[in-house]
């Protein structure tokens, strides 16, 4: 960790910290595809009942953080991360970590829509099913009824649960692959671009949900769109070729960036 | 900032708003100078010249709004760019009624012309006017540069002005006492004056944005103020030398 970078200084809130609502504690994280240093001495504090969104011009490094956040990386041959991620405190890249535990507690979503080609119910199903939550065929309807109420997609299926997942909008199935990333009960979610492939109205309400999600989980999303950003995230953080430049509250972000190279990006501007 | 906008038409928006500013301001300039100038000259046409032109100052603020209403709605500024939307409106209203004070003065000059002259008040409002002017023309600089330090001296210059109205408040009050023949005109040349410390404080404000503009931060600390109640009680209890018990706080005298 470089602590005389003043975007390191920003990022890591000690109060926080001693009040023990950080989530997720990234320390000096750095992240190679083959030669390519992708992820530069990256230091942050995601926190609890948050949400948190990374922001960046396209190969900022904003979506290889994020996929280091649940180990996503791992599938990938060429990338080595380095340095320290804990959850709650443990290092998520520890030898006795299994990763797909790890991904029922930090659970993620894509940019597109990506249901898998089983029912509505089956969809939400399956996380509870491979991870033994439920127990009886009851439990079962219970936490799939649940997951869709949660992501507002209850009242639009409930009457054809078993129709293919893939028959539904596109909005509706970025709302049901919510549904299938809280029905493992995640404390984390990660989203990708969760509305970039969405109409305004389908937006609008995965932003409503994200809101709302951030009763119960800390949330972190990588966004294209600043006014998304700006929207939904209490915090944001500006990545810059592998650099986080940047990370504070929303507000502040977007009125008065701390470095210039945050003010470029978020006016629009080229030097 | 020498950087610009991958979308360029944003850049013209921009500029197209902070020129509609500066020409607001070169209009409210000339006002204060030529209602000055019909005040002492007592020249009423010149006073109704400032009447007319208040009206296109009216209208350019009407036009600063909106464009700023469209910048944000189209745009959706952040940053600096949010910062020169919500100053341009700020500092367009400032100039508005910057503009309706000069029109004020030059009403009262076509009362006044009916009256006697008032020993000395006319040079001093002269000198009071060109304070502001001056605050004023610094304000507008600052702004155009992007200029806080300059803006911070606007800021300053003000405690001047607010020490010329204290002045001239103490003289027409004295002059009103000593003859009440004298009050109808004192009350308007004081009415003039008031106006003219109002600008002042206008202007200030317009030096206040163009810090937030600049810094982000609006400035903390309260300028240092004369209190005119001190004036206006030290010269009702009939003390000879005011200063005397103004320099001792609210007891005095």
């Amino acid at each position: 960790m470089d602590a005389s970078n003043p975007a390191t200084a920003l990022a890591i809130d000690e109060t926080a910290e001693a009040e023990g609502r950080v989530k997720i504690m990234a320390r000096g994280v750095n992240v190679w595809y083959g030669d390519t240093h992708a992820i530069k001495d990256v230091s942050v504090d995601i926190l609890d009942r948050t949400v948190t969104a990374f922001i960046g011009p396209s190969g900022c490094g904003k979506s290889t953080f994020l996929r280091c956040l649940n180990r996503m990386n791992d599938t990938i041959d060429v990338a080595r991360v380095t340095g320290e991620i804990r959850l709650d405190g443990e290092d998520i890249y520890a030898p006795g970590v299994d990763p797909v535990q790890l991904r029922a507690r930090v659970g993620m979503v894509f940019q597109k829509p990506n249901p898998f080609p089983k029912s509505i119910y089956d969809n939400v199903a399956y996380g509870p099913r491979i991870h033994g939550l439920a127990r009886t065929r009851a439990d079962l309807d219970r936490i799939v009824e649940d997951s869709l109420r949660r992501a507002a997609l209850w009242d639009e299926v409930k009457d054809r649960l078993n129709e293919p997942g893939t028959g539904l909008s596109g909005g509706q199935q970025q709302r049901l692959c919510i549904a299938r990333a809280i029905a493992t009960s995640p404390e984390v979610l990660l989203m990708d671009e969760p509305a970039s492939a969405l109409d305004p109205i389908a937006t609008a309400q995965i932003e409503e949900l994200i809101d709302e999600l951030r009763e119960n989980f800390s949330v972190v999303i990588v966004t294209h769109s600043m006014q998304q950003a700006a929207r939904v995230s209490q915090r944001t953080a500006f990545f810059h070729l592998g650099e986080l430049v940047e990370f504070g509250e929303t507000p502040q972000i977007f009125t008065n960036p701390r470095d210039p190279r945050t003010e470029s990006y978020i006016t629009g501007r080229i030097g | 900032m020498t950087e610009h906008h991958i979308q360029r038409a944003f850049d013209r928006d921009l500029e197209a708003m902070q020129a509609l500013i500066m020409r607001m301001g070169g209009l409210v300039e000339d006002e204060i100078r030529e209602a000055t100038r019909a005040l002492i000259e007592r020249d009423l046409e010149l006073a109704a010249k400032v009447r007319a032109d208040d009206k296109t100052v009216d209208a350019l603020e009407h036009q600063v709004n909106e464009a700023a209403a469209r910048i944000i709605a189209l745009r959706a500024p952040a940053a600096s760019d949010l910062r020169t939307v919500l100053t341009s409106m700020k500092i367009a209203t400032a100039l508005e009624r910057c503009g309706d004070y000069a029109k004020n003065l030059a009403k009262r000059t076509s009362v006044l012309v009916e009256m006697p002259p008032i020993e000395g008040a006319d040079k001093a409002l002269g000198r009071m006017a060109r304070e502001v002017e001056l605050m004023l023309k610094d304000a507008l600089d600052a702004y155009l540069r992007r200029d806080a330090e300059l803006a911070n001296q606007v800021r300053e210059h003000d405690a001047e002005v607010d020490q010329m109205y204290n002045a001239l408040f103490r003289q027409f009050l004295t002059y009103m006492m000593e003859d009440p023949r004298n009050i109808s005109a004192c009350m308007h040349l004081h009415f003039i004056a008031k106006n003219l410390e109002r600008m002042g404080d206008l202007i200030t404000n317009i030096a206040e944005q163009t810090i937030y503009l600049v810094t982000g931060e609006m400035p903390e600390e309260p300028r240092p103020k004369e209190d005119w109640v001190k004036v206006a009680r030290a010269v009702a209890s009939g003390a000879a030398q005011p200063d005397a018990g103004e320099a001792k706080g609210e007891g005095g005298a």
